[in-house]
């Protein structure tokens, strides 16, 4: 779009100095404001991805060599520090929590964009809690989970206790985004709906919807991501038994809690990188999975 | 017709019952905190807890002032090092970058929000705590190191949120800008840029949730002495730290101190966002 628009040559061309010309310094000083502002946006943006590739780059050279068949053995010992349950546990954890989370975040902000009406209050209080639910450190869910469903509902360290810890806390990231990706659909989309005869439970499920798929997609891969990487909350609800549970209400640490663990524990620094690069590469495949399938949406 | 008309009306309780459950989390939080934490307040006593400047579990005396300290001086520091350069790269990203970079890029800060925080704090602990050790001496796990590795988990949040609303603002802006004579940038940040201010006010207000909420980086380069911190090379220990190390082993007043701890810092969270949804608002209305 910039390119198109070029900035008036005042100096050489007649034509544009009609309108008020600019005197020589003017142009001079906005020329360097606008070298200054440039410089600075390069620099940020330098630093920005600099700092991605410098950590990517330099765990997978310190970590991929640490890599064995060991770690992924399915049992953890002593000797041998294996990280195959903290996967498995991982993956439980993820699916739990988003299998709950999904309906309830889409379902809510059905109710916010499709369905409440101006001025509605239930709107307002909605806002005002998922705003503060963002902004809730992850600790604070980790100690409510521990009071709420450790003690209280007596589930004891467990991986529902954890799941559902980490539901209340991606339920305002799911929330925030399908709100936006809804907002985004065009009316045309709706009122065309509504002009066939269709119903607004039909237009919301068959039209709306699936055209803010896109949007909902990387909510959900935002909140994975929180998952996958979520230690403060799970520590003091999922426990850190370093072990596949047998069933939903035993305790089982997730890769980043054994990754916090063996910080902790300050013996296996070796593992430790190799734990970080399994991390990574598990963030990255699902980041290229629903990017992908992200596109293959919108092409439709 | 009535069976289209009862599928539609018990869906859309369905809709109004989850909409509510955000705002039932919220009020069992409040309660479950609170009803543990403030009976620890007042065997404390409150002043004693909020000013005292000693935490010493052992004797039981439990003063956080060191921890509060902690998490403002290395939330501010992140926010230093991460607002401004979190807003310019997504400006970046919106109006200097070309098409092909942005394919690359954006994926790229899609990835950077979902490192996971424990490979932050672990990159921090190799590589950042160590160049202090080397630049200031001293054991390198200070207040700068966690300010640095918030500061760069924070660049995400705040360029996702202010790249979506730069985006929002109509062309015709910047059109207008460029056709009243303003070079490129002087459009971009005089015209654009204020006008999706409450977008990146929100991605300000996300940023800093998460860097004051941030725990396990924290804790792996911050030090954790429970001192009152006194200068960036030195180390700090903040609340979100103070409940971690301590949790698994605390027991009687000593948890329910830990508990009062979350409590401060979840008064902190409703504070920052009261005040910045109020300064939203004003924006909004002007």
């Amino acid at each position: 779009m910039s390119k198109t628009l070029t900035p008036p040559k005042i100096s050489s061309s007649g034509a544009v100095a009609i309108a008020a010309p600019m005197p020589m310094e003017q142009y001079k000083g906005a020329k360097i404001q606008a070298a200054v502002l440039r410089a600075l946006v390069y620099a940020a943006a330098c630093l920005t991805f600099g700092a991605l590739i410098c950590l990517i780059l330099y765990i997978l050279i310190k970590g991929i060599p640490n890599l064995s068949l060991d770690l992924f053995s399915p049992e953890y010992n002593t000797e041998n520090v294996s990280l195959f349950p903290a996967l498995i546990n991982t993956i439980t954890m993820t699916l739990l929590s988003l299998a709950m989370a999904v309906p309830l975040g889409v379902f809510s902000a059905i109710y916010l964009v499709e369905y409440a009406k101006r001025g509605n209050k239930i709107v307002g209080l909605v806002r005002i809690t998922t705003e503060t639910l963002q902004g809730i450190p992850s600790i604070v869910y980790g100690l409510f989970g521990f009071l709420l469903f450790v003690t209280t509902f007596s589930w004891g360290y467990s991986l529902l206790a954890g799941a559902f810890t980490l539901v209340i806390m991606i339920l305002p990231v799911i929330m925030r985004t399908t709100e936006e990706a809804l907002k985004a659909v065009p009316d045309s989309y709706r009122e065309g709906s509504f002009g066939l005869g269709a119903g607004k439970l039909r237009t919301v499920f068959k039209v709306v919807l699936p055209s803010a798929v896109p949007g909902i997609l990387s909510g959900v891969v935002l909140s994975v991501g929180r998952i996958v990487g979520e230690t403060a909350a799970l520590i003091y609800t999922a426990g850190t038994v370093a072990q596949i549970p047998q069933g939903l209400l035993g305790s089982g640490r997730t890769m980043a809690v054994h990754m916090y663990a063996l910080w902790s524990e300050g013996l296996n620094t070796r593992q430790s990188y190799a734990t970080a690069v399994v991390l990574l590469l598990i963030v990255v495949l699902l980041n290229a999975a629903s990017g992908a399938l992200a596109k293959k949406i919108t092409i439709k | 017709m009535t069976k289209i008309k009862l599928k539609e009306n018990i869906m859309y309780g369905v809709f109004l019952f989850c909409a509510c459950v955000s705002v039932l989390a919220v009020a069992l939080i409040c309660i479950f905190l609170f009803a543990n934490g403030i009976p620890a307040m007042k065997k404390i006593g409150l002043f004693d807890f909020l000013l005292g400047k000693k935490w010493k579990p052992g004797n039981d005396i439990y003063g956080i002032l060191p921890m509060i300290l902690g998490s403002i001086y290395v939330t501010a520091g992140a926010v230093v090092i991460g607002v401004p350069v979190g807003i310019l790269a997504a400006v970046f990203m919106t109006r200097f970058c070309p098409e092909r970079l942005h394919k690359l890029l954006k994926p790229a800060v899609d990835l950077l929000a979902g490192i996971p925080s424990v490979v932050y704090g672990f990159f921090g602990l190799t590589v950042i705590v160590p160049l202090i050790r080397q630049l200031f001496g001293g054991s390198g796990t200070s207040m700068l190191a966690a300010s640095i590795v918030l500061g760069i988990m924070i660049f995400p949040t705040i360029i996702s949120v202010s790249e979506s609303s730069l985006k929002a603002v109509p062309e015709s802006y910047y059109e207008g800008a460029r056709a009243l004579g303003a070079t490129h940038e002087r459009a971009v940040f005089m015209t654009v840029l204020p006008a999706a201010k409450s977008g990146v006010m929100a991605g300000v207000i996300l940023g800093i949730g998460r860097a004051i909420g941030e725990t396990m980086a924290v804790i792996m380069v911050a030090g954790n002495q429970a001192a009152v911190p006194n200068g960036i090379t030195r180390g700090v220990r903040t609340m979100t730290a103070n409940i971690v190390l301590e949790m698994g082993y605390a027991a009687d007043l000593h948890r329910e101190a830990l508990i009062a701890t979350a409590v401060v810092l979840f008064v902190f969270i409703l504070i920052i966002n009261l005040s910045f949804s109020i300064l939203k608002r004003r924006s909004e209305s002007k």
